[in-house]
């Protein structure tokens, strides 16, 4: 086939959402490079329900990856199954949804094609036309660096696109051709034996309906030190979050912990306190209504999703503002 | 259980990043250097595990030029038994699969039954080492654990999903996990542990040359562009609060 495969996620008949993500990836990639994009989705007896969605895409071919050692996701199964689709098809990148599953197969899947995978892709550019071949972005330091990266071999590229780079929808609608695949598996192939998801006990905590959220990361130092920030979103009537060092310290308990595992919230108002605003943290808050983010680095981060902020020392700044808070309403 | 912790050292979290002259990747002239977080998370794991196996050899690798002993040494002090540097100066020419073949080598000659990485570096954030690895020492593998317990033959991990969600997984030993921080309360090294540190075995390995050139290249590091206009509340303490309150009143509306 050449061209784009972008490989979709469903778990239990339901899509993963930053599938459609990945496959406007795919299309646009595609577009520039004047190729074909296909897609693929793979799972147990069933799965091809899923495959109507597909093929109302403007896509070149709608691949349904079924068997029933696919049922539960393992990574042996999938890479296997992958590996089969690839060598079938051919593609010249295979685009992916940067989602926990992903990160758990495909660097394993890329190295049985001697690849690496450019993993957490936030942008795709393209140089002067017959040049070297799209140049892939991802962030360095937890966010604080971007870095260009290139595919210098030959053979499959593969990329994961981290979530919210791309559009969901924004994928062109059109036809697609279904094709249903079989891969070869055996039981005995399958090394792990996974469990059924499940949460922690109840949450007592919902974040995700409070108007005002008042959020501490690791600048707050110390434990004894998180009284300034209760103090600030008492102030406010704010619910108190926490970044994931804090929560992982014991210093708040994990269902106030805001990100990628932790919850998604959208407040009117989202006070950040010495976070750093690395995308795992980003993605759980960054529908907010307006942000607020104190840091002592005026290049953190944060500030590129903030709409107000205020560069300086937390200790002195966090004080101030609960007592101007208090004045304001008393 | 014999363990095996791949550790990397990175630059300090609070370090200054700045762009070297060629724009290829930061200077390294004044940095201080530590334990990758995560790394730390998995090296807790491993003692944990051996103490509530009640036997067994914690040993740590890590490739890197000679200034990484020093984080072999504080793992050593924190309770490993034996360290493993591969001595290598060439990592930012090598790609992930490049660095995960010499972690394998080394490894191979061990047959450990477990091991542990971090899911992902402070640095790089690639989150691919660990599960490139297990592909090449041939064991099964999972990603983002937060606990092991030993069960039956194998083992038991509790896997975090998005979300809040998680996920238990039982596979068989030889197994690869990448560790996610948060599952234990690290352990600080005790002066006892330092004083035993300076006996224990360190033994540096060279890293075979790389096998060929690297299938994906870092050309160019940089500063994001700002995607959205933030607007900077500056002045003293004072001033920005009532900025702030300001704002608050006005245009927020959440006072
Ligand atoms: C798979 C995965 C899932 C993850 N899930 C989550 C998640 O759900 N939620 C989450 O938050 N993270 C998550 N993380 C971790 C994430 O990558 C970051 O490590 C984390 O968000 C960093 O937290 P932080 O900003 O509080 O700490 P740091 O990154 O250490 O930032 C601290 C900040 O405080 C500032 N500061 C320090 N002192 C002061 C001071 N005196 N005054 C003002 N500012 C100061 C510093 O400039 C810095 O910017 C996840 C990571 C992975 C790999
Ligand atoms: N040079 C290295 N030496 C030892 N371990 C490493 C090295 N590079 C990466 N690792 C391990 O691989 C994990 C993931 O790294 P990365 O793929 O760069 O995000 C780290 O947390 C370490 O456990």
């Amino acid at each position: 086939m050449s061209g784009v495969l972008v490989v979709m996620e469903q778990r239990g008949g339901k899509w993963n959402r930053m599938s459609f993500e990945a496959l406007a990836a795919g299309q646009q990639l595609a577009a520039k490079l004047g190729v074909e994009c296909s897609a693929a989705v793979m799972g147990g007896p069933g799965v091809d329900a899923l495959a109507t969605k597909l093929t109302s895409k403007k896509l070149a071919k709608a691949y349904t990856v079924q068997h029933d050692l696919l049922m539960d996701y393992t990574a042996d199964g999938y890479i296997a199954a992958l590996q089969q689709l690839i060598e079938h098809a051919g593609p010249d990148y295979i685009l992916f949804p940067h989602t926990y599953q992903v990160r758990d197969f495909a660097p394993a899947l890329a190295t049985r094609f001697k690849q690496v995978l450019i993993s957490d892709v936030i942008a795709i550019g393209h140089d002067s036309v017959g040049s070297a071949g799209p140049i892939f972005v991802r962030q360095l330091f937890q966010g604080r660096l971007n870095g260009n990266y290139r595919h210098a071999a030959s053979g499959p590229c593969f990329v994961s696109v981290q979530a919210g780079t791309f559009r969901g929808d924004a994928v062109e609608e059109g036809t697609a051709s279904a094709e249903s695949f079989s891969p070869q598996l055996t039981p005995d192939q399958l090394r792990s034996k996974p469990g059924e998801p499940f949460r922690e006990a109840a949450q007592t905590v919902d974040l995700s309906s409070a108007p005002v959220i008042v959020s501490v990361g690791r600048g707050i130092g110390e434990q004894e030190n998180l009284g300034i920030v209760e103090e600030l979103a008492q102030a406010l009537g704010a619910e108190l979050a926490a970044s994931r060092p804090i929560c992982d310290n014991g210093w708040l308990p994990m269902e106030r912990q805001v990100g990628s595992s932790g919850q998604t919230v959208a407040p009117k108002l989202y006070l950040a306190v010495g976070i750093s605003g690395a995308i795992q943290h980003l993605v759980g808050m960054k529908g907010s209504k307006s942000i607020l983010a104190i840091n002592k680095d005026k290049n953190a981060p944060i500030f590129e999703v903030a709409d107000y902020g205020v560069v300086g020392d937390l200790f002195e700044i966090v004080p101030e503002l609960t007592k101007a808070i208090q004045a304001a309403k008393a | 259980m014999k363990i095996v912790v791949a550790i990397k050292q990175v630059p300090e979290r609070d370090a200054p990043v700045h762009i070297a002259a060629e724009g290829r990747w930061i200077d390294e002239g004044d940095l201080n250097y530590t334990i990758n977080e995560p790394d730390a998370y998995a090296l807790e794991e491993a003692l944990h595990l051996k103490e509530k196996v009640g036997s067994g050899e914690v040993i740590v690798v890590c490739a890197g030029p000679e200034r990484v002993q020093s984080t072999l040494r504080e793992a050593l002090a924190k309770g490993a038994d034996r360290a493993i540097h591969i001595e290598a100066d060439d990592l930012g020419s090598r790609d992930t699969l490049g660095i995960a073949q010499i972690l394998a080598e080394a490894i191979k000659t061990e047959s450990p039954d477990l091991v542990l990485t971090g899911l992902q570096s402070d640095d790089l954030g690639l989150g691919q080492t660990g599960v490139v690895l297990a592909e090449l020492i041939g064991v099964p593998h999972a990603t983002i654990i937060l606990q092991v317990e030993p069960s039956g033959d194998g083992i038991k991990v509790k896997r975090e999903l998005e979300d809040g969600w998680f996920q238990h997984v039982e596979m068989p030993l030889p197994a690869l996990l990448t560790i996610q921080s948060g599952g234990n309360k690290l352990r600080y090294a005790t002066l006892m542990g330092i004083k035993k540190a300076k006996t224990k075995e360190l033994k540096t390995v060279a890293a075979a040359a790389s096998s060929g050139a690297p299938s994906i290249t870092l050309e160019r590091v940089y500063l994001p562009e700002k995607q959205k206009k933030t607007e900077m509340l500056t002045g003293s303490p004072a001033e920005v609060a009532a900025k702030i309150v300001e704002k608050l009143k006005f245009e927020v509306r959440v006072l």
